[in-house]
C-alpha cells in the first residue's frame, strides 16, 4: 500500500534520513522502532508532507505522493496521529471529532463513525461537550486516535501513541490499535516502547541515525540479540 | 446631569461602540490566526465608503446596490492584501509581517490620495439617514439606530459562521495549530483568505456606517478609528471574537461618556482612549475575555 524508496531528508545541514526504504503492505501492522533521533517521527512527518523530502519517493498504491500538500494526503486515505497528541484544546471533543472528518461531507456517515469511535473509546462519549484541553493525558491520546479515525483512513500512522501514558493505558492503546487493525485499516506504528510494538507488529524496521539497520517480523526481532540488547533492555 | 442627557449619551456611545466592534473583529480574527496586527485594517475601512461613493456617483448604482458592491470590493481588497503582502512572509519572523502590514497601510493611504485626491468628499446620505427620531427629550439620528441594528445583524452572522459552520471550525483550529489543522485536511491558505474577507467586509460595513454618521470621507479617515478599534480588540482580549465586540462597545461608550462628563477636556479624547490601552497592557494584557490557552502536555 505504501512504499518508501531511498528517502532523504535534511534539516538545514543535518542529514536526518539517509536513504530509507520500506514497505507497508495492505492490511498489516508495520512498526518502526529505534532510539530518540533515529528518524522515526521524521519519516512519518515526511510521508504526510509536513517535512519535505530532498530525494527519494513515497508511493501510495503506486501513485507518487512525495511532497504534495499535507491537506491532500489525508484525502488520499492516510491519517497521522501526531506525537504529543496535538488535539485542539479550544474545541470540544465533539468538534475535535468533527474536524477529524473535515474532508468528508457525508453527514450520515460522519454521525455513524462518531458513534463507532465513541464505542471504541467510551470515555470520550461522556465528554463530548467538554473542551479538549480539559481532558487527561490518556483521554487526549484516545481523542487523537478517534479524531484520526474520523477521516476513515485506509492507512493509519501513529507516532508514539504510548508516550507518557500509565502502563494500564499503554496496554489499552495497544489493544485498540489491534481492534482498529481488525477493522481492515493498515497501521504504521512508530514506537519507543519496542516490546509492545513488536508484539503486535507483522513486520518491523529498526532505525538508527536515519538508516534502516535491521528488519524482520515482529517475532524475529523480539528474539534478535541486537534488538534485545539495544531496545528491550535485556 | 439630567437623566435624559445620560440616556442621550448612552445611545451615542452604543452606536459609536457598534462601529468599533465591527472594525475590531478584523484585527482580532487576523491576530487569532496569524498572530499579526494588521495595521492596514484602518485603510481597508477607509476604502469602503469611497467604493460606495463612486458606485453611486460614477456608476449610478442605487444606494443599496452600491452598499453591497462596496462591501464585496473591500473584502476582495482584504484578500488581495493578504495574498500579496502577508502570504509570502508566512514562514518569516512575525516582525517582518508586521512591517509589511505597516507598508500596506501607507501604500493604501497614499494610493487613495492619488486616486481619490486628498480633498475630503462629502458622503451622500439617503434621506432616511438624515431623519432624527424624538423619544421624549432624547433625539436620536437614524444613522445611530441603523449602525446598532446593522452591526448587531452582522455580528450575529459572524458568530454563526465561527461557531456553527465548517469553515468556522477550520478557523478555530488553525488559530491554535496550523500544522495539525493541515493534517486534518484543512486548506490553510483558503481559510486565511476567508478570514481576511470576513474581517474586511465587517470593516467595510463599519466604514460605510461611519461615513453616514460623519458624512465626510478622506484618505486618512481610517487611521484613528482603526487604531481605536485595535485598542478595543486589545481591551476585549485580542484573538477573542466576543471580546472584540465587547471591547468595541465598551470603548465607544467610555469615549462618549468621557466627552459628556468632562467637556472641558474633550480635546483629549484620543489621548484618553490611548491611556486605556496603556492601562490594559500594564494591568491586564490578556484583555477582559482573553485567557491563557489551557493546554496539557
Amino acid at each position: 500500500m505504501l512504499k518508501i524508496e531511498n528517502l532523504h531528508v535534511y534539516f538545514g545541514g543535518i542529514h536526518a534520513l539517509k536513504g530509507i526504504n520500506f514497505d507497508v503492505p495492505e492490511g498489516k501492522i508495520i512498526t518502526l522502532i529505534g532510539a530518540n533521533g533515529a528518524g522515526k517521527s521524521t519519516t512519518l512527518r515526511t510521508i504526510c508532507s509536513l517535512v519535505k523530502a530532498r530525494n527519494g519517493k513515497i508511493k501510495l498504491k503506486d501513485e507518487e505522493i512525495t511532497n504534495i500538500a499535507p491537506e491532500l494526503i489525508v484525502k488520499r486515505g492516510v491519517a497521522l496521529i501526531p506525537e504529543g497528541r496535538k488535539i485542539f484544546p479550544n474545541l470540544t471533543v465533539r468538534e475535535n471529532l468533527e474536524i477529524g472528518a473535515f474532508i468528508r461531507s457525508d453527514r450520515e456517515g460522519i454521525t455513524k463513525d462518531r458513534e463507532w469511535v465513541c464505542e471504541l473509546f467510551p470515555r470520550l462519549k461522556e465528554r463530548l461537550w467538554q473542551k479538549g484541553g480539559t481532558l487527561s493525558g490518556g483521554e487526549q491520546q484516545m481523542l487523537a486516535v478517534a479524531r484520526g479515525l474520523m477521516s476513515r483512513p485506509k492507512l493509519l500512522m501513529l507516532d508514539e501513541p504510548s508516550l507518557g501514558l500509565a502502563p494500564l493505558l499503554v496496554k489499552e492503546i495497544f489493544e485498540i490499535i489491534q481492534r482498529i487493525h481488525e477493522e481492515g485499516i493498515t497501521v504504521l506504528l512508530v514506537e519507543q516502547n519496542a516490546f509492545a510494538a513488536l508484539k503486535i507488529a507483522d513486520y518491523a524496521y529498526v532505525l538508527e541515525t536515519g538508516r534502516v539497520v535491521l528488519q524482520g517480523t515482529g517475532q524475529e526481532l523480539l528474539g534478535n540479540d541486537q534488538v534485545k540488547k539495544a531496545y528491550l533492555g535485556e | 446631569m439630567s437623566l435624559n442627557l445620560i440616556l442621550q449619551n448612552l445611545a451615542n456611545g452604543l452606536s459609536l461602540g457598534s462601529l468599533y466592534a465591527l472594525i475590531s473583529i478584523g484585527y482580532t480574527m487576523v491576530y487569532g490566526i496569524l498572530r499579526l496586527i494588521n495595521f492596514a485594517h484602518g485603510e481597508i475601512f477607509m476604502l469602503a465608503p469611497y467604493f460606495l461613493y463612486y458606485g453611486v456617483l460614477i456608476f449610478h448604482l442605487p444606494w443599496w446596490a452600491s452598499f453591497l458592491v462596496a462591501i464585496l470590493l473591500t473584502a476582495v481588497t482584504g484578500i488581495v492584501s493578504e495574498r500579496v503582502a502577508y502570504r509570502p512572509l508566512r514562514e518569516a519572523p512575525r516582525i517582518s509581517v508586521l512591517i509589511s502590514a505597516i507598508g500596506v497601510s501607507y501604500f493604501l493611504q497614499n494610493l487613495a490620495i492619488v486616486v481619490f485626491s486628498g480633498i475630503p468628499k462629502s458622503f451622500h446620505r439617503p434621506n432616511f439617514f438624515k431623519t432624527i427620531f424624538q423619544f421624549g427629550e432624547i433625539r436620536i439620528q437614524s444613522t445611530l439606530i441603523a449602525s446598532v441594528i446593522v452591526s448587531t445583524i452582522f455580528l450575529i452572522i459572524l458568530i454563526y459562521i465561527i461557531y456553527k459552520t465548517k469553515t468556522g471550525l477550520a478557523m478555530r483550529s488553525i488559530s491554535v495549530d496550523i500544522e495539525t489543522s493541515r493534517l486534518m485536511g484543512v486548506n490553510v491558505n483558503r481559510t486565511i483568505s476567508f478570514t481576511f474577507a470576513i474581517g474586511s467586509a465587517l470593516a467595510a460595513v463599519g466604514g460605510i456606517l461611519w461615513g453616514l454618521r460623519f458624512p465626510q470621507i478622506y484618505p486618512l479617515m481610517g487611521m484613528m478609528p482603526g487604531l481605536k478599534a485595535f485598542i478595543a480588540a486589545v481591551v476585549g482580549g485580542i484573538g477573542n471574537v466576543p471580546g472584540a465586540m465587547l471591547g468595541g462597545f465598551l470603548l465607544g461608550m467610555v469615549e462618549i461618556l468621557y466627552v459628556a462628563f468632562l467637556p472641558a477636556l474633550s480635546g483629549y479624547r484620543d489621548a484618553f482612549v490611548f491611556s486605556i490601552l496603556i492601562l490594559i497592557l500594564l494591568f491586564r494584557p490578556e484583555g477582559i475575555l482573553g485567557k491563557k490557552v489551557q493546554e496539557k502536555v
